[in-house]
């Protein structure tokens, strides 16, 4: 047995305690992506973001959970440094096996997956960790829906892409 | 709560929040799942790595957090939802998800491990399509995103039952459900 995934698993929900504890938060990270844009955009067009009922509601800002989202950057290049599984890499493994090695083509799918990523994220008010960890371990309703709707919706779209169905 | 002053204390929470980002961020790494081929494994149904994490932080999560909340010490954040808005949004994510790799958290874990991928493709598409939505946002919100709405926040509210007792439930379905991936091999 694989004790790994259950260690790391445990150690996000010690981590979670403290985000509800220290910070009054539960840990969430795509609404940080919006507020990154909305700064990038208010660069060019100044004060035009304001006027944006969506950057009302999520003020274009550094906040809790924009450190955190740079925090899992430096957290995760300081364990890969320590582990030695620091690598640069254009194409994943499994990309390669079944489009070949094609770094513009995975940029392209990484791009457009993204986007997608971007968008469905906040139109669903969250993701992954937002819904699918913090919300699910709150008995959220939203969260529930929302972390089997995009599982259900991943993997018909991965074994579309992967060829398994069709 | 009994760190009310420090919630309120702003430079502190900037740094509070880098720093369980930054065990987030190794947590995430330890685990394998900043990497494209265990997320697209999950969704092919051939690596079980992300439900085991997922499902292991929310059973551990789900009792210190409810058991704080007995005490008065934490409140809870749930979302409001909406057809519209979680189960389309949720529909476009998992399509996201599928064609990217990551998600927006184990994304920028990925760049920390070196995946340029992630970096030039995943960061800057999220960043797009993050301001895509905040452009649409006005124009989708009463036709869209406000529809259906969900009528209560949490489950125990929406099943009129104590909290302890619809946690307890879902503690014992989870763990049949690792226990079950164990039994399986998977």
């Amino acid at each position: 047995m694989n004790w790994i995934p259950y260690i790391a698993g445990a150690g996000i929900g010690v981590l979670s305690w403290f985000a509800f504890l220290v910070s009054n938060k539960a840990i969430g990270c795509s609404t940080a992506y919006t507020r990154t844009f909305g700064m990038l955009e208010s660069l060019i067009s100044g004060n035009h973001v304001e006027e944006n009922p969506y950057y009302q509601k999520f003020k274009p800002e550094i906040d809790w959970e924009w450190m955190l989202v740079l925090g899992i950057f430096f957290g995760s290049f300081a364990t890969a440094i320590i582990t030695g599984g620091f690598a640069l890499s254009w194409v994943p493994g499994l990309f390669e096996e079944k489009f070949g090695y094609d770094p513009i083509l995975r940029l392209i799918f990484a791009l457009v997956g993204g986007i997608l990523m971007g968008i469905g994220s906040r139109w669903a008010g969250g993701c992954t960790s937002g819904h699918g960890i913090s919300g699910t371990l709150q008995l959220a309703v939203s969260g529930w829906i929302a972390v089997i709707v995009f599982f259900i919706s991943g993997i018909t779209a991965a074994m579309l892409l992967y060829g398994v169905i069709w | 709560m009994i760190f009310s002053e420090l919630h309120e204390n702003k430079k502190a929470q900037l740094i509070i929040g880098f720093f369980i980002g930054m065990a987030f961020g190794s947590l995430l790494f330890i685990g394998g799942v900043t990497k494209y081929d265990v997320i697209i494994g999950q969704l092919l149904l051939t690596d079980f790595t992300v439900i085991k994490i997922m499902l292991t932080a929310v059973v551990v999560g789900m009792i210190g957090v409810y058991a704080m909340k007995s005490k008065g010490v934490v409140e809870l954040h749930p979302k409001p939802g909406s057809f519209g808005s979680t189960v389309l949004g949720g529909i476009i994510f998992g399509a996201g998800f599928a064609v990217l790799g990551y998600c927006p958290g184990t994304v920028a874990g990925a760049v920390g491990g070196g995946s340029l991928d992630a970096l030039f493709g995943g960061v800057f598409g999220i960043l797009i399509g993050a301001g895509i939505f905040a452009w649409i946002y006005p124009s989708i919100y009463e036709k869209i995103l406000a529809r259906g709405e969900f009528k209560t926040e949490t489950i125990p509210e929406a099943l009129h039952l104590n909290s302890r007792i619809v946690v307890i439930v879902f503690l014992v379905f989870i763990l049949s459900v690792l226990a079950g991936l164990e039994y399986f091999g998977l």
